[in-house]
């Protein structure tokens, strides 16, 4: 009786490994890395910033995760409703390295999260300052996934407890068609500005004990083509 | 014994992905909101900020004691004339339910902007662009500029104001932020 009890536990334990280790090796859930906006023929407005906590200007969430807020008297959302969002303040960077304004992002975990078809999703939203340029609000759906299964599952496995290497993607998933992110303008250029945007992750060092070590997060924001007056005056 | 771990296996297999389907990764908490009726159709609600307490930023080179304690404005000039500020935001019962962004900067080409984003988990957001002028009574107009999740397609406006507090006790705020969103239609076409 003990034997089949035995053969019974060992065999529960064996198929839910199973089960886990198909979520995780699933090629199915695979996000792409390039954005239909590098691809297409409209201009793109880059801003980078550094998801490290330690290097933004401020990072709080709740206080009881790995990833520690920054700096360390920051007020922490320990309240119920936004126990599961984090908020940073951070600096832009345009293409040539040099700084372009200033970002907050505030992200919460999304009730829209599905392991099983491989989406570990965020909901985000960024309003951005640009001087000289004006401000803008973005809208975002972000999936994780291919983040934690490249990055932060293997570091937990790794015995040094982090991971090293060199991994990109784009984290953007929607709301908007071909799984890109809203932008809307608020002032400035950016008046009556709507467009697209992805954002994505090159990651280079992570650590269990403080979660990236080693990264930068880009933002491509399409800039649509504008109707030349004159030829609309003509048509 | 083969026939009972396989299935076991088969159990196990069944009751992880059951486990994964029907067991939620992410169940945020909700307050339940507090939505008026407004007598001229639509509908209103009333979020407000401590102040103080409700601080979490205030980015400005401007100011003297940062906060928090440990912030690293960049001295940047384009920058100098930014006041960029983060706050929790309450309900009508003092509850927290959301996160805020507020931007005032003059700029030479965005001229005076007031801008804010408020940010509520499992709801949505909104972009609210203010007047730079306050209209009467110390309150400063704007227009939801756009949302995202339950505001997004919400048609409105929001007024913000100073409410200084005069209840004298000791561990009272001193005054609260009021902002009142009015929501008069959605911008869908029927």
């Amino acid at each position: 009786m003990i034997r089949y009890l035995i053969a019974l536990v060992f065999g529960i334990a064996v198929g839910a490994a199973a089960f886990v280790a198909l979520l995780y090796f699933n090629p199915f859930t695979a996000q792409d890395n390039i954005s239909p906006i590098n691809v297409g023929s409209n201009e793109v407005m880059y801003l980078t910033y550094s998801p490290v906590s330690s290097d933004s200007l401020i990072y709080t969430n709740n206080g009881e995760k790995r990833i520690r807020p920054h700096p360390e008297k920051v007020l922490q959302l320990w309240e119920a409703p936004v126990r599961r969002t984090a908020a940073t303040a951070a600096v832009l960077y345009d293409g040539r390295g040099e700084m372009a304004g200033v970002g907050i992002k505030i992200s919460s975990d999304s009730e829209a999260t599905r392991l099983l078809n491989g989406q570990a999703m965020v909901d985000s939203i960024w309003h951005v300052y640009l001087p000289k340029r004006g401000t803008l609000f973005i809208e975002q759906n972000e999936n994780y996934w291919s983040y934690l299964r490249d990055i932060v599952i293997p570091a937990y496995w790794s015995s040094a407890d982090n991971w090293k290497g060199n991994w990109h993607g784009t984290i953007t998933a929607g709301p908007g068609a071909l799984g890109l992110g809203r932008v809307v303008g608020g002032s400035g250029e950016f008046a009556e500005f709507e467009s697209s945007i992805t954002e994505s992750i090159t990651a280079r060092a992570y650590s269990v004990g403080q979660g990236p070590v080693s990264a930068d997060a880009h933002l491509t924001i399409e800039i649509p083509l504008q109707a030349d007056p004159a030829v609309v005056a003509e048509d | 014994m083969i026939k009972t771990f396989v299935f076991g296996l088969v159990l196990g297999i069944a009751g992880a992905a059951a486990a994964v389907v029907f067991i939620p990764v992410v169940d945020q908490h909700r307050e339940a909101s507090i939505i008026t009726v407004t007598p001229n159709g639509g509908n209103s609600e009333t979020f407000h900020i401590n102040v103080p307490m409700d601080r979490i930023m205030v980015g400005s080179p401007a100011r003297r004691q940062p906060l928090p304690v440990g912030l690293q404005w960049p001295e940047d000039e384009s920058l100098a004339e930014l006041r960029s500020e983060l706050f929790k935001v309450r309900n009508e019962r003092d509850a927290v339910i959301g996160i805020a962004s507020r931007m005032a900067a003059k700029d030479e080409v965005a001229g005076d902007v007031i801008e804010w984003v408020l940010h509520f988990p499992a709801r949505g957001s909104m972009f609210v662009r203010m007047q730079s002028d306050a209209a009467g009574g110390g309150y400063r107009l704007g227009e939801i500029r756009t949302g995202s999740g339950e505001f997004r397609s919400y048609v409105g406006s929001v007024t913000e104001r100073w409410v200084a507090d005069t209840s004298g006790s000791e561990d009272a705020p001193a005054g609260r932020i009021e902002l009142v969103s009015r929501f008069v239609g959605t911008g869908e076409e029927l």
